[in-house]
Order: structure tokens, then C-alpha cells, then sequence
């Protein structure tokens, strides 16, 4: 049997772009259209070679940039197809035109983004700026902590994109550098019951180009016309109904994941040795590793310290990060990417529209981190930790800390 | 107990894939092991390195490798253009490719232990070109015992190759393990200092 296909779960060594490539094979997409950039380039040769070696059944096309890429895989989904693409920063800026239409398509694609710091300076890194510029288009976003959680949530993405009560196209983020190419050791499920799991493609029972339904795919609507305006809002509330219902049926699809697989992620936020902590640091994506033997350290020493992990991002999870919050008197929130805005991390805005919307009322630590490939380790966590105490105890600093700043 | 290596190499020579072929090993022996590179643009020639982390129990932090406790050069020349030394640990296992002697090596005097192969001859006679990755992990195994061959060559069998078949990779890592001389530093160190 192929170690592609095992009919049992078998214990793989790779890296987090071949973890995503492994998990599309798993998921059998009808069409996968590529173009290769870094650091996302190993995740589509890897595809190329397994349709090459006849273990992924797709039909490939090679396109001439993302921009076709994303257009391929409208077609071919509104067509019927299970969908498939992965793209990085400057790639995803060439793709924006027909990125910003699939969400209101209804079109349930899965795309990896295998995130990179946004130019410019020049720079071919990691960090979430790219995944982050985006973050208000319709799709839904979800971040990975580590290789096996990227192999598992590319998998549950087509279940979550393709819920009746969803319908919306879902980007895998994993950070380029620390998982494109970070290296461990992952389970491969069995390609048999990721098939129970995932069940048939229910892709365009909605939206079709289908001679046998004809239709008028994406008319003309709005405008001042009688019911124009009516017409738009109720594509947009959909939408929005959409995305909400996406938090439920994310948790509901980790759920089931966990019984048939063994692992038990958490769907929209993480609370790690929470429940006692007096304050807690909120991450996303592969930094948390570090956070958490940070916390450790930190719990070692005598501080209750707490984390909380963010992996569903949009829709934002507001629910579970206020009630995470609500256990801790501060919180210190790590991005990896700048929000031009508000001179703080998108992570950061986002917690503290959360926290305006709710009764809970505690200081944030903003802090900065990762940028351009830069790394976050347990000692960077611990000035985050510091700081957060601090925080807790009156000393709020007004600008974010930059982590790397003297690195 | 973690174990920190950090391997450096050129662009071309196969360092990233020589820390992924460990990390299979390290597994397949029951370990837990991650291994990150680090480089710039994709080009030959260019410095490159890889951080990897072993255990007996799973690792989380996915970050670089500042204080290795076994550094790993994989090119004679490198040291010309990178410390390959920066943030050694005392006390540190090297295991370098050269031709040359320890006393000419430059070596810190902390370090505790070294592992010589001529590995740019063997892959010579091989490859037919400088392709050390695989001697070097022959010569790795040899140094510090953290992997066996047994595991190297299985993990070598999972791995796909570019520029030679799987015989001739695994006639390598026999090699470098054969042909490895292991110095103690421990008496001697000051000597190289």
C-alpha cells in the first residue's frame, strides 16, 4: 500500500508544507492549479509529484500566475470540483482580484497560505503580514501550531468549507519558515477513514455551472433599482450568517476529529494552565510552542501564568477569547504582523473589540514579534510575561514592544 | 534531556536534507526531533544552516538553536565566511569536514570533542562531486553515537534523492562513519586554543 494512502495510521517524519501536500492527497480534490513561490514553492512540487505519481487523482493545471490560479479554481468549482490551492505573500497580492470574489461566490475552496512577511524591504521570510492584509476579504482563516496540526486542519477544512450551513472558502495558515520547512514527526491517518470522515464533495448544490440547472452565475446586483439594495444586503447578511455559523461547526468537525483520530485540538482558541493563572499571554500560529514552555518556566518560578492560543481567527472567536479572558487580570497579546492603523498587531485590535463588546475590563500588553523570519523564543516570551505582570499591576505601556527589536 | 545541533553547509550540498534524514532517523529509533533551516534566497554556494532538537518527549518550541551542544560543518571552506563556532555551548561535540589537522582548525577551547573526516575525498570518489551531506552523517554517528547507522540507513530509504541513487548514499555514511578520526579534546584543548 502507498505510504500516501495507508489503510492505517502510520508515524511520518516531514515538514509542514509536506504535511499540507500529504493531507490534500487524503482529501482526493477533483482540480489543483498551482504556482510555486516561496516558501510555499515544496508544498505545490510536492502535489505536482504526487499527481506525477498517480497517489493524488487531480486534475492539475499549472497556470501562468495566481491570479489564473484562483480563477481555474472557480470555474472548476461552480463545475463541481473539490478545490485546492496554497500561495505566499506576493502570490496572494497577484491573486487578490479573484480572492475577494470567492467568498461571496459561496464557493467552499480550500487554500493554504503559507504565510510571509509583506514587502516592502525585501524579504523572502516568514511572519503574517501576508495572511493578516486579508483578514477583512470573507474567508475564513485558521492558524496552525505545529506540523501534525496543519496535516489535520488542511483535512477538516474541506469539511468546514463544504457545510451546508457555511459554504465559504477557508485559508490553512502555517508560518512560512518555522513550518513550511520545520521538520518533526507526524501521524498519517488512514486514507479510509479520512474518507468516512470527510464523506462525498458537496461543492455546488448552490451555485453551478450545470446544464442541467441552468443559471445565472454572479449577475449584476444592488444599484438604486427597485430591490437592488434589498438584494445586496441579503448576500451580504448571508454571507455573515455564514461566517457565524462557521465557529459552531468548526468546533463540531474537531469534535468528531478527535474521536476518530485520537487528537483533540482545540477549534477557536486554546486555554493552557488557564484556570488558575493570574495573567496569560494569547499567540498564534508556530510561536505558541515557545509560549508554552515559556508558561512552564514561568509556573516553575512560582507565576501563574497562563496561554491562550488562537486558531479560528475569522471568523474571530469572540466567545471562547472572552471567556479565556475573563479568568487572568491582563493579558499580553503576541503578533506577528503590524496593523498600520492603530500602531499595534491585528491580534491585538481584535482582542480588544472583543473585550469592549463584553463586561470584562483588563490591561493589554501589545507586543510585536516574528517579523521577516525573525524567531520568538522562550526568552522573548519571558519580556512578554514581565511586561504582562507588570501590566496587571497598573504599568500599562502605551506603544507595542517590539520583541526583536535589539535582535 | 534535549539535545541541540546545528549543521552548516553551502547552498547546493544537501544540509537541509541532511537534518531532515536525521530527524527520520532520530524518529524511527523511538526519538522526538525537529529540524528548522534557516537561508536567504535559494542559490548554490550560499551559506545555510539547520537547527535540530531531539528528545525523548515531544518538543514544542519550534525556534532556532542559539547554544548548539554538537555543531556539524558539512564544508571545508565555510569557516571563512560564517563562525560556524558562534554560541557554542561548552563542553560541545564538532564534527567538521576537513583535510586538515585539529591544531590548524582554529578551534574553541571549550570544545570538548571532534569528529575529522576528509569528506570532500570520499564524495569525490562516490559522487563524483563535493556532495558531503551523507558522509558527514556517517561521520556524526561515529562522533557522538546519538543515531546509529542502522537508523540512518532506513531513514535513508524513506528519502528521495537528486543527485545519486540510495547504494551510493548509503556507501557514504558507511564511509564517513569509517573513516571519522575521534579526538577527545578534553587534555589536549589547549593545544587548539
Amino acid at each position: 500500500m502507498n505510504q500516501l494512502t495507508p489503510n492505517s495510521s502510520r508515524m511520518i517524519v516531514c515538514d509542514g508544507n509536506e504535511a499540507a501536500a500529504r493531507a490534500v492527497v487524503l482529501a482526493r480534490p477533483d482540480v489543483v492549479s498551482v504556482f510555486p513561490i516561496t516558501p510555499q514553492s515544496s508544498l505545490v512540487e510536492s502535489l505536482s509529484q504526487f499527481v506525477a505519481d498517480g497517489v493524488l487523482g487531480a486534475e492539475l493545471i499549472n497556470a501562468e500566475g495566481e491570479h489564473s490560479v484562483l480563477s481555474a479554481l472557480q470555474g472548476a468549482c461552480l463545475a463541481g470540483a473539490r478545490t485546492y490551492t496554497a500561495t505566499s505573500g506576493p502570490g496572494l497580492a497577484f491573486m487578490f482580484e479573484p480572492y475577494v470574489r470567492t467568498p461571496g461566490l459561496r464557493l467552499p475552496m480550500v487554500v493554504s497560505l503559507v504565510t510571509r512577511d509583506m514587502l516592502s524591504p525585501q524579504c523572502v521570510w516568514g511572519g503574517q503580514q501576508d495572511a493578516m492584509s486579508v483578514r477583512e476579504c470573507g474567508w475564513i482563516q485558521i492558524y496552525c501550531e505545529d506540523v501534525q496540526e496543519v496535516l489535520d486542519t488542511v483535512v477538516m477544512a474541506f469539511k468546514l468549507a463544504e457545510h451546508k450551513d457555511v459554504l465559504l472558502p477557508v485559508n490553512v495558515c502555517h508560518d512560512g519558515n518555522y513550518l513550511s520547512y520545520g521538520v518533526s514527526r507526524v501521524e498519517m491517518p488512514a486514507a479510509g477513514l479520512v474518507d468516512e470522515f470527510l464523506g462525498e464533495a458537496a461543492v455546488n448544490w448552490h451555485i453551478a455551472l450545470d446544464p442541467a440547472r441552468p443559471m445565472a452565475v454572479d449577475p449584476l446586483t444592488g444599484g438604486t433599482g427597485p430591490g437592488g439594495a434589498a438584494s445586496f444586503v441579503g448576500y451580504r447578511k448571508s454571507q455573515i450568517r455564514g461566517m457565524a455559523s462557521a465557529l459552531d461547526v468548526f468546533s463540531d468537525i474537531h469534535a468528531e476529529w478527535g474521536e476518530r483520530f485520537g487528537r483533540h485540538w482545540a477549534p477557536l482558541v486554546e486555554e493552557y494552565r488557564l484556570d488558575d493563572a493570574d495573567i496569560a499571554i494569547v499567540t498564534i500560529g508556530s510561536m505558541t510552542g515557545a509560549g508554552k514552555d515559556a508558561v512552564d518556566a514561568a509556573r516553575d518560578r512560582g507565576e501563574k501564568v497562563g496561554l491562550i492560543k488562537v486558531k479560528m481567527y475569522r471568523p474571530f472567536p469572540r466567545g471562547a477569547m472572552i471567556a479565556a479572558l475573563s479568568k487572568v487580570k491582563a493579558a499580553g497579546i503576541v503578533d506577528r504582523s503590524v496593523s498600520f492603523a492603530w500602531d499595534c498587531g491585528p491580534l491585538h485590535q481584535d482582542v480588544m473589540t472583543a473585550l469592549f463588546a463584553s463586561p470584562v475590563r483588563i490591561p493589554l500588553v501589545g507586543c510585536i514579534g516574528g517579523l521577516a523570519g525573525a524567531d520568538i523564543t522562550a526568552e522573548h516570551f519571558a519580556r512578554v510575561i514581565a511586561a504582562t505582570a507588570q501590566a496587571a499591576g497598573g504599568d500599562i505601556p502605551a506603544s507595542p514592544i517590539w520583541l526583536n527589536e535589539h535582535d | 534531556m534535549t539535545n541541540e545541533i546545528r549543521l552548516h553547509g553551502r547552498g547546493g550540498q544537501g544540509t537541509v536534507m541532511a537534518a531532515g534524514i536525521l530527524a527520520q532517523a532520530l524518529a524511527e529509533e523511538g526519538k522526538w526531533a525537529i529540524a528548522i533551516p534557516t537561508f536567504g534566497f535559494e542559490r548554490r554556494g550560499a551559506p545555510v544552516s539547520a537547527f535540530l532538537r531531539v528528545d525523548d518527549k515531544p518538543i514544542r518550541s519550534l525556534t532556532n538553536i542559539y547554544h548548539p551542544d554538537v555543531i556539524v560543518c558539512i564544508d571545508q571552506t565555510l569557516g571563512r565566511a560564517v563562525n560556524i563556532f558562534a554560541g557554542m555551548a561548552p563542553g560541545a561535540t564538532l564534527v567538521l569536514a576537513s583535510r586538515k589537522r585539529p591544531d590548524e582548525l582554529g578551534l574553541p577551547p571549550t570544545a570538548r570533542r571532534l569528529g575529522l573526516v576528509d569528506a570532500v575525498s570520499i564524495a569525490m570518489e562516490l559522487f563524483r562531486r563535493p556532495i558531503t551531506n551523507s558522509v558527514m552523517l556517517g561521520a556524526l554517528a561515529r562522533t557522538t553515537g546519538m543515531v546509529s547507522l542502522e537508523g540512518l540507513a532506513r531513514a535513508m530509504e524513506e528519502s528521495h534523492f537528486r543527485d545519486a541513487g540510495l547504494a551510493q548514499n548509503l556507501e557514504a555514511i558507511r564511509r564517513g562513519y569509517d573513516e571519522t578520526e575521534v579526538l577527545d579534546l578534553k587534555e589536549s584543548c589547549h593545544a587548539y586554543a
